[in-house]
């Protein structure tokens, strides 16, 4: 394995993440990739929205993009449409990309345009100091669900899938070899690939909820991760509160960048035509 | 290093044609260098997208109709950072949704253009009628300060113009700048004379001198403004300079800070850097008698029944004159200045409920400043400009 913090702004550190928080583990699996990808560094693109996982992008040595809140695929989707040569990274919190921004994920999936899409879902809103997002389970405690969430949360994966992405993955910061794998074909994917990585938030989702520490939160997921084919297998009632990991989807769907590609080309040789035939 | 964008992109006619002012705006920005757009449909400046939805791929640029009104800011931001010659087009409440972004392009200093095709509101209001309502809008509507130019063309021609011009001084500025019109302008059809633009007149990116050795790009001063314009020289992504943008307020690396005095330099550069060249920016036509015991002021659509009243009072003996700002922030306080000072009467001309009203009242101490408005959907014609003045 080739030395990753090349890909590191060193100057910028150190973060501002607290100890024991899982988008360390997420940006480090993201590094990983992307050195296996072999990306040129000068031609990706790394956006962000606001929250915990809006930061990282200051720290890592491509071209960043710190942009507004819930909007970072929207700002990617024009970056990519008019800069195709680009690798286009977009590294969002599960508030940033299923409240505010749900939206412009279901779109992107649906234009199925060529974008890594990252979701670091740790079942709050971390920088805000821990509110409740529709990621949050039912039941969880956040500063804004002090007697229990009442609502449902999206599964996010099942969504984007049904929105028409290439690529759907998702997988936790225990498990950091199958979340490498996930995101290095998730950049190598034609099309929008999404990875959600459930993350730990010991500082307001694990402490409000009593589930210790950064460990001991990673070793919960070890227990309740189950493999998307086994999960199948499973009544509704054996499903219930387990992380359900493993690739959704993997399959060829038109890209769009590529269409709009063909349709200039296409317009092209007819205006030649054309002209031809004047 | 200064970057032509526009050039191959003029218009190959100059012949007279009759447009609308929507097409005029395009056929402006394309003259310009457009070569993104991204929008969503809105009345009354959907023509707009719907023109470059067949007019950009044929010339190899990008055309994207996007979820709503603040993924198409955002999506003009992305482009314009990968160098796009990028514009979004709106009305009053796809504006509103836009304004956060708005300030976003501000803070990070990507130039774009958005244009506002002005309707009556507040709220959904009168869809297809015009209004002048987002004067303030175009002004205060993001949040914090941040620096502002509007241009407001009064004709169609003035719109071909205007929207070349509004992507120069984004691209020299480094800054949104806003194109307003209103559902007259845009949708009112005129002889216009599509002239290409004078290299001087098409917008230049600024770019950094290609002159920094490759191990010192990734850490290279991007924001550093250059000392007399106060602009930074920002490179496209993607070019080898590898740098943050952020909306956070950061230093010169483009990297969040809290440092009191960092922030406190760039808010001031921000805003300075349009200030230095105010005098410059803001432009007006004054037409009538010089001096004037009476000034009418109007912009935009309403400007041109005050063009009419004006004439008209002027041949039944009246000292008057019209004051038209064309830029409409910064307001043209120059030019006032120099017509205001014998006035013996001031009498401004809008569709709203007092908002250029507003500035020319701070900005006039001798004579009063009176308000003829109307906000019902019409246009307010020139007879009852004249005897509003009449009394």
């Amino acid at each position: 394995m080739s030395d990753i913090t090349k890909y590191l702004r060193k100057q910028r550190l150190p973060h501002i993440l607290c100890p024991g928080c899982g988008h360390g583990i997420v940006m480090n699996a993201l590094l990983r990739a992307i050195d296996r990808a072999g990306l040129d560094q000068d031609k990706t693109a790394v956006v962000s929205g606001i929250g915990c996982s809006g930061r990282i992008p200051a720290y890592l040595d491509f071209n960043t993009l710190h942009t507004t809140h819930g909007r970072a695929l929207a700002y990617a989707t024009g970056l990519k449409l008019y800069r195709p040569d680009l690798t286009v990274i977009v590294l969002m919190g599960d508030g940033d990309a299923s409240a505010i921004g749900g939206n412009h994920l279901i779109h992107a999936a649906r234009r199925n345009i060529d974008l890594v899409a990252v979701v670091m879902n740790n079942s709050n809103y971390g920088m805000t100091s821990g509110q409740y997002s529709p990621l949050t389970p039912t039941a969880r405690i956040t500063t804004t669900s002090p007697y229990g969430n009442i609502e449902q949360p999206f599964d996010l994966a099942q969504l984007v899938q049904a929105a028409g992405a290439s690529y759907v993955a998702r997988s936790t910061t225990y498990h950091v070899q199958s979340l490498i794998t996930y995101l290095e074909k998730a950049i190598k994917k034609k099309g929008f690939a999404f990875v959600e990585a459930v993350a730990q938030c010991p500082t307001y989702f694990g402490r409000k909820n009593k589930l210790g520490a950064g460990a001991e939160m990673l070793e919960r997921f070890k227990t309740l991760a189950v493999d998307v084919k086994r999960a199948a297998t499973l009544s509704p009632e054996e499903r219930k509160g387990k992380i359900v990991i493993g690739e959704f989807a993997d399959r060829a769907v038109p890209e769009y960048t590529e269409r709009y590609g063909e349709l200039i080309a296409r317009l092209k040789a007819k205006d030649a035509h054309a002209v031809a035939g004047e | 290093m200064l970057q032509v964008k526009g050039a191959q992109a003029s218009p190959d006619r100059e012949e007279a044609v009759l447009l609308q002012g929507n097409e005029a705006c395009v056929e402006g920005a394309l003259a310009a260098g457009l070569d993104f757009f991204a929008g969503y449909p809105i009345t009354p400046s959907s023509e707009i997208a719907e023109l470059l939805a067949a007019r950009l791929p044929r010339r190899g640029g990008k055309f994207i109709q996007m979820e709503d009104e603040i993924a198409s800011i955002a999506a003009v931001i992305g482009a314009a950072l990968g160098g796009a010659q990028a514009m979004t087009a709106t009305s009053g409440p796809g504006f509103s949704l836009k304004q956060e972004n708005i300030g976003f392009a501000a803070m990070a200093e990507v130039p774009c253009v958005i244009v506002d095709s002005q309707r009556v509101g507040p709220s959904t209001g009168m869809p297809t009628s015009p209004a002048q309502g987002d004067l303030m809008q175009a002004r205060w509507g993001s949040h914090g300060d941040r620096p502002v130019v509007a241009y407001y063309p009064a004709s169609v021609a003035e719109t071909y113009r205007l929207a070349i011009r509004a992507f120069a001084t984004a691209e020299r500025l480094r800054l949104p700048v806003i194109l307003l019109l209103d559902e007259v302008i845009s949708h009112m059809r005129e002889r216009v004379t599509l002239k290409p633009p004078a290299e001087n007149e098409l917008p230049k990116r600024r770019q950094i001198q290609a002159a920094t050795a490759a191990g010192a790009l990734n850490d290279y001063p991007v924001y550093r403004a250059d000392a007399e314009e106060q602009v930074p020289f920002l490179p496209d992504f993607g070019r080898g300079y590898r740098f943050h943008v952020t909306g956070l307020t950061h230093d010169e690396k483009g990297f969040p800070t809290e440092n009191r005095v960092i922030a406190g330099a760039l808010h001031q550069r921000l805003v300075e850097k349009v200030r230095k060249v105010q005098d410059e920016l803001a432009q007006a036509e004054v037409t009538g008698a010089d001096p004037a015991e009476t000034l009418v002021v109007a912009a935009g659509g309403v400007a041109r029944s005050a063009q009419v009243a004006v004439e008209d009072l002027r041949r039944a003996g009246y000292s008057i004159a019209l004051f038209r700002p064309i830029t409409i922030w910064p307001f043209p306080e120059k030019a006032w200045q120099s017509r205001v000072a014998a006035a013996r009467r001031v009498v401004v001309v809008e569709m709203n409920m007092g908002q250029l009203y507003y500035v020319v009242d701070r900005l006039t101490k001798r004579a009063p400043v009176e308000l003829c408005n109307q906000v019902n959907g019409e246009l307010i014609t020139p007879e009852q400009i004249v005897s509003f003045i009449k009394g």
